[in-house]
């Protein structure tokens, strides 16, 4: 049985913190779940904090890229927030820049650019 | 690979079979680098690149194992793992180490990538002989 990682809800935005060294079949798990509940719940931001996660490799990056695209397509904003300095430096050495997904440096930066990004929609 | 393990050091092998065993290798070489005393940024950059070999040996070599401890070399230390499986090789080296190119549903990143993040790689491959990486990051 792979494990689940909770995913939280705080007002119209869903929330994940990753506390767990990531098995390749929860990373997966993750990605169906999320998809699922920005539709039943009609969320219109996600974040996804990493501060825990030491190891970002092509794998999970993939991952946190793939779940921006979905979410985009199903009209919520992505952020990542918390990337350690190391693992910012990893990935882009490993080739990997996650040009289209936004980040934050921290969960309070990271609500806030989502509060922004809604307004801005509303505006329009 | 053509480093010495370190004196009186045994290296400690995992074998890879399963999704879970990437977590495991991971593990076991973060427990190695930490012995190695590596700065937390080169820690990173180790435990990334075995755990982009790790995958590619269950992925693409159907299984193996994971070798991993310390070496020393003209007095310095550093980290090692090997990765060995016996499935299909790597045809095509220059190929498989171009970034972007995969033979599965990959990123291409793997071997490439891996490659970028540490101070020495040995690939050992044959068509239907299997395949063995080695990786080694010195302590600065």
């Amino acid at each position: 049985m792979t494990e689940r990682v909770p995913v939280l809800r705080i007002g119209d935005v869903l929330l994940v913190s990753i506390q767990v060294d990531l098995e390749d079949q929860t990373v997966l798990n993750l990605q169906e779940d999320l998809a699922e509940q920005i539709v039943s719940r009609a969320a219109r931001g996600v974040v996804i904090d990493i501060t825990a996660v030491e190891i970002v490799d092509s794998f999970v990056g993939r991952m946190l890229a793939t779940i921006a695209s979905i979410s985009r397509l199903l009209d919520a904003e992505t952020v990542v927030v918390g990337m350690r300095p190391a693992v910012a430096i990893t990935l882009v050495e490993l080739g990997l820049s996650l040009g289209g997904v936004r980040t934050a440096l921290d969960l309070e930066k990271g609500l806030a650019l989502l509060r922004r990004a809604a307004a801005d929609t509303d505006r329009r | 690979m053509n480093v010495p393990w370190a004196a009186g050091q045994v290296p400690r092998t995992q074998g890879i079979a399963q999704n879970d065993d990437v977590v495991r290798a991971r593990q076991q070489v973060r427990g190695h680098a930490q012995q190695c005393k590596l700065s937390l940024v080169d820690q990173t950059k180790f435990i990334t690149a075995a755990s982009e070999l790790a995958r590619n040996t269950l992925v693409y070599g159907g299984g193996g194992e994971m070798r991993s401890g310390l070496v020393e070399r003209d007095g310095r230390r550093g980290v090692a793992a090997v990765f060995e499986d016996s499935g299909p090789g790597i045809p095509d080296i220059e190929l498989a180490l171009t970034d972007g190119w995969t033979s599965g549903g990959g990123l291409g990143l793997g071997l490439s990538g891996a490659r970028r993040l540490v101070d020495e790689f040995f690939l050992d491959t044959e068509a239907g002989r299997g395949t063995t990486v080695s990786i080694v990051k010195w302590s600065r």
